[in-house]
């Protein structure tokens, strides 16, 4: 260990270090502040904008932090004279081509450059020739460009080669007439692009959609926490006078690092969507009218009680959306079985339930977020990843270009990765199971065991290719090794047989199985009971209900939906839009009313969006993140959680006397006991034999990126890119 | 005066890797590309250039062989670099296309817009200015017609805007065209030596 330290000193102090360090790690460890621009702790050192230099003893010439590692004996001073002068002559430099525009420029009051200029520029400029120009680019929808103010850090272009894991953006040119650019007119369409507006430590790159609307220094921050995917991005939400104005990254090095996917960033817009549902509404004889909140909740409790009354508690359907709130799926859960119903559910795009009894507590990551990073082999099984969960694909390509894992795709279709691959089997729906079934003969021929007895005679006749050995191979080696279950798998026509397949393969490798939830707080639903043969905490259902899909089919007479549900793009299960039409009364909780859901519904409910209200959201790994209202309730709109409160006294039930969010989930921790913040064991326990003549097929679902709830429909500047053009895929 | 590249290759027949099953993003294997409709654009001579090159680099670094195959693909091209042809190369080599734009944009030899085949460089760098490169570039632009920076009209000669200097200070002042130097020069033997270009 001491052989790997070095002793140097940072302004007369001692300090320890470790071997090849740069010294503006150990200034930053020591919070020794070195100015800079274009380092960045998540990039690699360029040292090109030379703000870092600082004075080492017995150098000829100041050094760049960033760049210079550290030996024996360094002695390194950040405020010297001779520092002070190279970082201020450094400045002079940087602000000779500078527009001195910061008054109607974004980035003014958060500005890198601006902060710096205070302590390290001069009041008069010397320079007195020409300025140079340069012509504004166009990178799409996203993110805003004023290249005049860029100073050439190529913290963006390192990005986009480096993190994203494609070079969009790069530095050409020569001297004077260096950009920042495309070169050619082209968008920059990565789904983590967004960070380069973060990165720009000028004004450079901004943020389209926020572009003149807002200063900085109006805003306040409020934590929140992404609903778009499972892995529970923690973000702002930048809020001015209850009005959310943009959402930026907040960095958790466990969750989501500094990083956040585009949908994260740009989602916020739809929250003022022009169908935004500002007042409670009722249809009376075929037309929509405004009433007051007391009407319409009792309409809805009247409605409830009218279907229960004549047709029994059975012939009601409650479906939650899986991007709603912990609590608020408790209460769905809550409000379905004190109706005496034990039709609820939030599995809205899965189609195959059979083998449900065997299904997690959650589907989780099986691991960390984080320990994806450390991953030396995965078999990711039905998962369009980037789109699924960008952050977890990013995770995953760390994986695979630093520690060189072995990371193979069984995927319906070819999905373009950004890192190394060691294979890809792009097979047919139909297919998938056989391919998996081969991976897992492959295991068993190479461990000498013998296959589980759930895929032993399915697998008996499924041809083993080198393929399908290789991969084998790959997972049953040393080191820490994931079979993931993606979204595409759990919508799959047959996914009990897909998910049997897979558990096989993990058994007989001793690989972990991990799943990607399809939907942003599908943990929380499940923890919370929002199961039609769960309740809360996994407890077996007192009274088991019908599935999504069976509810559907079963054209019920009543449906509750929960969380801004629209059938033909939400719940893709199930013949959701005809059983809609055709139930006696529907009522819909939802922040939106697009005449999709007016045409069915009978009462409609305006509730918060998850910036509006209080919750807590689950991710894939089982860390709840909890989070207040952030923005002003849109018109007349109320947090969901206190809807289904007031609506549950109506409705005469019991225990629902809440008087904060807070007390919903109190009560269910409380029902969770120990087990609230586990990571839910992933290892597979079925029984259930995999019958691989069973011929069960149908459409494979694939959703767009920016089609996965109603915020990222509603988002004008997400529906602009480039991915919000591709449309609902069916393999 | 010395010859430093004129490098013209027989044409010869090159095998090729198959066609590349998953053309994503992320890939980086070693050698030369697939053989598609866009690497077609490159000749079989540039392409045989281009693969020589690759050779002399190790199997994962055929990034470092990006000068080599642009220079190749400007020769092919009468003298500059469509994005078409860029766009062939960075696909060849299995580049991010912005990594040839680059490329292709900072080095002055590489011309990213339409110009004259004949590319005439006077170098005006201090030992040739000091010897009358001023008078040179004076000279040569009145015998073409043009100004530095442009092409004649019959798209025969394109005189390049200020050169670095071109390393040969000892025989100053001196000018490139194409890849020939010309040294000693005065006003009357530059002229000449223009008029001889075929």
């Amino acid at each position: 260990m001491s052989q790997d330290l070095v002793n140097i000193e940072v302004n007369g102090l001692p300090v320890q270090a470790r071997k090849g360090q740069m010294i503006i790690e150990v200034t930053d460890a020591q919070d020794v502040y070195v100015p800079r621009f274009c380092y960045h702790e998540k990039l690699s050192v360029a040292a090109n904008c030379r703000m870092c230099l600082v004075e080492v003893e017995k150098a000829p010439k100041p050094l760049p932090a960033c760049a210079t590692p550290v030996a024996e004996g360094m002695k390194v001073y950040t405020k010297s004279p001779k520092a002070i002068g190279a970082q201020r002559a450094t400045m002079e430099f940087l602000l000779i081509n500078h527009p001195l525009d910061c008054p109607i420029c974004d980035q003014g009051g958060e500005c890198e450059l601006q902060d710096l200029a205070m302590g390290f520029g001069r009041d008069v400029s010397r320079f007195t020739e020409r300025k140079r120009v340069v012509k504004d680019k166009n990178l799409g929808p996203l993110i805003s460009t004023d290249m005049t103010r860029c100073i050439h850090c190529t913290r963006c272009v390192r990005f986009t080669a480096e993190v994203a894991g494609i070079q969009e953006l790069g530095t050409t040119g020569r001297g004077e007439t260096t950009e920042i650019g495309t070169w050619i007119e082209k968008s920059v369409d990565h789904e983590l692009s967004g960070n380069v507006i973060d990165l720009c430590p000028v004004g450079a790159l901004n943020s389209k959609p926020f572009r003149y609307q807002g200063r900085s220094w109006e805003m306040v921050a409020q934590e929140v926490v992404s609903p778009h995917d499972p892995v529970g991005a923690n973000l702002y939400a930048h809020v001015r006078r209850g009005r959310l104005m943009r959402v930026v990254p907040r960095p958790n090095e466990a969750v989501n690092e500094t990083w956040i996917a585009d949908r994260d960033r740009f989602s916020y817009e739809a929250v003022y969507a022009p169908d935004r549902l500002q007042q409670p509404m009722l249809r009376e004889n075929g037309e929509w009218k405004v009433v007051d909140w007391q009407t319409a909740l009792e309409a809805a409790a009247r409605g409830l009680q009218d279907v229960v009354r004549v047709h029994g508690a059975e012939q009601v359907g409650v479906l939650s959306l899986p991007t709603a709130t912990t609590e608020e799926h408790y209460l769905v859960a809550k409000l379905a079985r004190a109706l005496g119903t034990g039709n609820v559910d939030h599995r809205l795009r899965q189609v195959d339930f059979r083998d449900q009894a065997a299904d997690p507590l959650y589907p989780s990551l099986g691991m960390a977020v984080a320990d994806l990073e450390s991953l030396d082999a995965a078999l990711v099984v039905g998962s369009h990843l980037r789109h699924e969960a960008p952050l977890l694909a990013h995770r995953l390509r760390k994986a695979a270009t630093r520690r060189r894992a072995r990371v193979s795709f069984v995927n319906p279709a070819e999905f373009p990765y950004l890192f190394p691959i060691a294979a890809y089997r792009s097979v047919a729906p139909d297919a998938m199971v056989a391919e998996l079934l081969a991976i897992a003969r492959a295991a068993a021929e190479t461990a000498g065991a013998s296959l589980p007895a759930t895929v032993a005679a399915a697998a008996g006749g499924v041809p083993v290719g080198d393929a399908h050995r290789a991969i084998a191979a790959s997972l049953a080696a040393d080191g820490r090794r994931l079979v993931l279950l993606g979204a595409l798998a759990q919508r799959h026509p047959a996914w009990a047989d897909l998910r049997a397949a897979a558990a096989a393969v993990a058994q007989l490798t001793g690989a972990t199985l991990g799943y990607v939830p399809d939907g942003g707080n599908v943990a929380g639903a499940c923890l919370a009971g929002a199961l039609p043969h769960r309740e809360a905490g996994g407890r077996p259902a007192a009274r088991a209900g019908l599935d999504a899909r069976a509810m559907w089919e079963g054209n019920l007479r009543a449906y509750v939906l929960h969380g801004g549900l629209e059938p033909e793009l939400d719940a893709t299960g199930g013949p959701a839009a005809d059983a809609l039409a055709r139930a006696q009364f529907v009522v819909a909780l939802t922040p939106f009313a697009p005449e999709s859901v007016k045409r069915f519904a009978h009462v409609l409910l305006p509730i918060g969006t998850c910036f509006e209200t209080s919750g807590t959201f689950v991710n894939l790994e089982g860390r709840w993140q909890g989070f207040m209202a952030a923005a002003r309730q849109v018109g007349e709109s109320r947090p969901g959680w206190k809807v289904l409160r007031v609506l549950g006294n109506l409705l005469n039930l019991p225990g629902f006397e809440y008087d904060s969010s807070e007390q919903v989930l109190n009560e269910l921790r409380a029902r969770l006991g120990d087990g609230a913040g586990a990571l839910a064991d992933t290892a597979f326990r079925g029984s259930r034999a995999v019958d691989a003549n069973d011929g069960r097929r149908g459409p494979l679902v694939d959703v767009p990126l920016y089609q996965v709830d109603p915020l990222v429909r509603r988002a004008p500047a997400l529906q602009q890119t480039r991915d919000a053009g591709q449309p609902f895929t069916a393999y | 005066m010395h010859k430093v590249s004129d490098q013209h290759h027989d044409q010869h027949a090159t095998t090729l890797p198959p066609a590349n099953p998953h053309p994503a993003h992320g890939d980086v294997r070693p050698g030369p590309g697939p053989l598609t409709e866009r690497t077609k654009l490159l000749s079989d001579a540039t392409r045989a250039d281009i693969d020589a090159w690759v050779q002399r680099f190790p199997p994962d670094r055929s990034r470092s062989a990006v000068l080599a195959a642009l220079r190749a693909a400007q020769h092919q091209n009468h003298g500059w670099l469509s994005t078409e042809l860029m766009d062939a190369v960075a696909e060849y080599l299995r580049l991010p296309p912005i990594q040839v734009y680059e490329v292709a944009s900072f080095y002055s030899m590489f011309e990213t817009k339409p110009c004259g085949r004949v590319h005439v460089s006077v170098c005006t760098n201090i030992s040739c200015w000091l010897r009358g490169a001023e008078r040179i570039v004076e000279a040569v632009e009145k015998h073409l017609g043009v100004k530095t920076g442009e092409s004649t009209p019959d798209g025969r000669f394109y005189l390049k805007r200020e050169e670095e200097c071109l390393a040969a200070c000892n025989n100053a002042p001196m000018m490139m065209v194409d890849h020939v130097y010309h040294e000693h020069l005065t006003p009357e033997s530059a002229c000449r030596v223009l008029d001889e270009v075929k």
